[in-house]
């Protein structure tokens, strides 16, 4: 794969390894690169832009074997993606063991949703112990694959089609130490958490996409109606994108849609609030609280929606109940807002 | 009220399964306890239809329609039509549906 992000590559091919024996075995790849444990700036800044998804698809790992220090023919070996953040959350935490990584071609995709499309699979998985031949460099026949690749591999299928057995370690490659040492992985080992810190680095991801959007959506506002309207308007959006992430576990209700709802209408009321103190007409500012709480909770609450395919927990039967239950209730919302919105705009502008 | 997530597609039929323990080592939401004699559903509620039990049970003893929940992909494909409900990550890196879960390897 010779695309221009190969500079980037963490594992390098080794110096003078020996040159290809091409008896006609095209598709075997004999070469063993070499790679190890430290995670160097280069590759921070690559995990970093990764995270603000600037070239997407670019964060790549060479697929094929991997040295990690000085493996032998009985070190341990271990699956990964060739995302770059799934195979540097690999090598460093295996940092002082000495194994060979597989890298899967996951087309650059984390190993959890790859599996989930099936490119962490049980195909791509006997293709690449053939194509590196690795049962003629290991003398054992076990390979370890993150538990997360478990929607997309079986066990039983990889067994009987080359002979190797899948073991299937914890969630987080941070625990891979203490399970090469205890040889189990606890209960807290399998589970699949969601806290702070991992909804937080999903924030930049969610922000480039709707940023352009939210500011010229708002921009046109501004001009066109007033800086109040277009303020609540990029609120909604930011409430939506960077709030709700952070919030997810403590806002009521499970539904991700009424969650968005609840915030969506929570920040529109220090502008209720400003509108109060400005001291028009009681019923003007009764209409305008009214339709504020109409119009813009529906656009975080459909953000927040959104949100739920990033998540590590919902079901795709719970968001298409969400979906049929919500979306409708959103539109509506927003539609009679915005009604309500123009008959007070005529209304006041009549001079009533 | 307000919980779309109580009921979903996992199944679980105890007249198979051999007690292996494989669905509790693959669940990423301890959805599975061991039982006396056959595994059970400890919190079928917390399922997410990853699908790996299904995958990996090696009697068939599971059943659960596996997908993505993943609403951007599903509201784009019923606008569109169009039957494949996956997230656009694979291809043009549209959706955000694989942000998460890097630190999960
Ligand atoms: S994987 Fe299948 S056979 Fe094994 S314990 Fe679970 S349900 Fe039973
Ligand atoms: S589908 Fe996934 S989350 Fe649901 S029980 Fe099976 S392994 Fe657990």
């Amino acid at each position: 794969m010779d695309t221009p992000q190969s500079s980037r590559y963490s594992c390098t091919p080794v110096s003078g390894a020996p040159p290809c024996t091409c008896t006609g075995e095209a598709t075997i790849d004999r070469e063993i690169r070499s790679t190890d444990s430290t995670i160097t700036f280069a590759n921070r800044l690559d995990h970093f832009l990764a995270r603000w998804g600037v070239n997407r698809m670019g964060h790549r790992v060479e697929p094929g074997l991997c040295r990690l220090g000085n493996p032998t023919p009985e070190s341990p070996v271990f699956a990964s993606a060739n995302y770059t953040l799934s195979f540097d959350a690999l090598r460093s935490s295996l940092a002082g063991i000495d194994a060979f990584i597989l890298v899967l071609d996951t087309k650059g995709i984390n190993v959890w949703c790859a599996a989930g499309k099936g490119t962490f699979g049980t195909e791509e998985l006997i293709h690449r112990i053939e194509t590196t031949a690795l049962a003629s460099i290991v003398t054992h026949r076990r390979i370890i694959v993150p538990q997360l690749g478990a929607p997309g591999i079986s066990w039983m299928e990889v067994l009987r089609r080359s002979g190797f057995r899948v073991e299937f370690g914890p969630v987080r490659a941070a625990d891979l130490p203490e399970y090469m040492k205890t040889q189990t992985a606890t209960p807290a080992m399998r589970t699949v958490q969601f806290p702070l810190r991992d909804r937080i680095v999903l924030i930049p991801v969610e922000l480039v996409q709707v940023i352009p959007w939210a500011v010229v959506a708002t921009l046109i506002v501004g001009f066109l109606l007033n800086w109040m309207i277009a303020g609540q308007l990029l609120t909604a959006v930011l409430a939506g994108t960077v709030l709700f992430p952070a919030l997810l576990p403590y806002i009521p209700t499970k539904d991700f849609s009424t969650k968005g709802l609840l915030l969506g209408a929570l920040v529109m009321f220090p502008f209720i609030w400003v509108n109060m103190a400005a001291g028009i007409t009681s019923w003007m500012q009764a209409g305008y609280a009214i339709t504020s709480l109409l119009v813009f909770p529906p656009i975080t609450a459909f953000l927040a929606l959104n949100f739920t395919g990033a998540t590590t927990f919902t079901s795709r039967t719970g968001v298409r109940k969400e979906i049929f239950t919500y979306i409708r209730v959103m539109a509506g919302m927003l539609v009679t807002g915005t009604v309500l919105a123009a008959v007070l705009f005529v209304v006041r502008a009549g001079g009533v | 009220m307000f919980n779309s997530y109580e009921k979903n597609t996992l199944h679980l039929d105890p007249a198979r399964c051999i007690n292996c323990g494989i669905c509790q080592t693959v669940c990423p939401h301890a959805v599975f306890a061991s039982g006396d004699k056959v595994a059970v559903l400890a919190s079928p509620e917390s399922c997410m239809e990853c699908g790996a039990c299904m995958k990996n049970c090696p009697v068939g003893a599971i059943t659960v329609e596996s997908g993505v929940g993943c609403a951007e992909a599903m509201i784009r494909a019923a606008i569109t039509g169009s039957k494949n409900e996956t997230c656009g990550c694979g291809g043009e890196g549209e959706s955000i549906c694989c942000g998460g879960t890097d630190e999960c390897r």
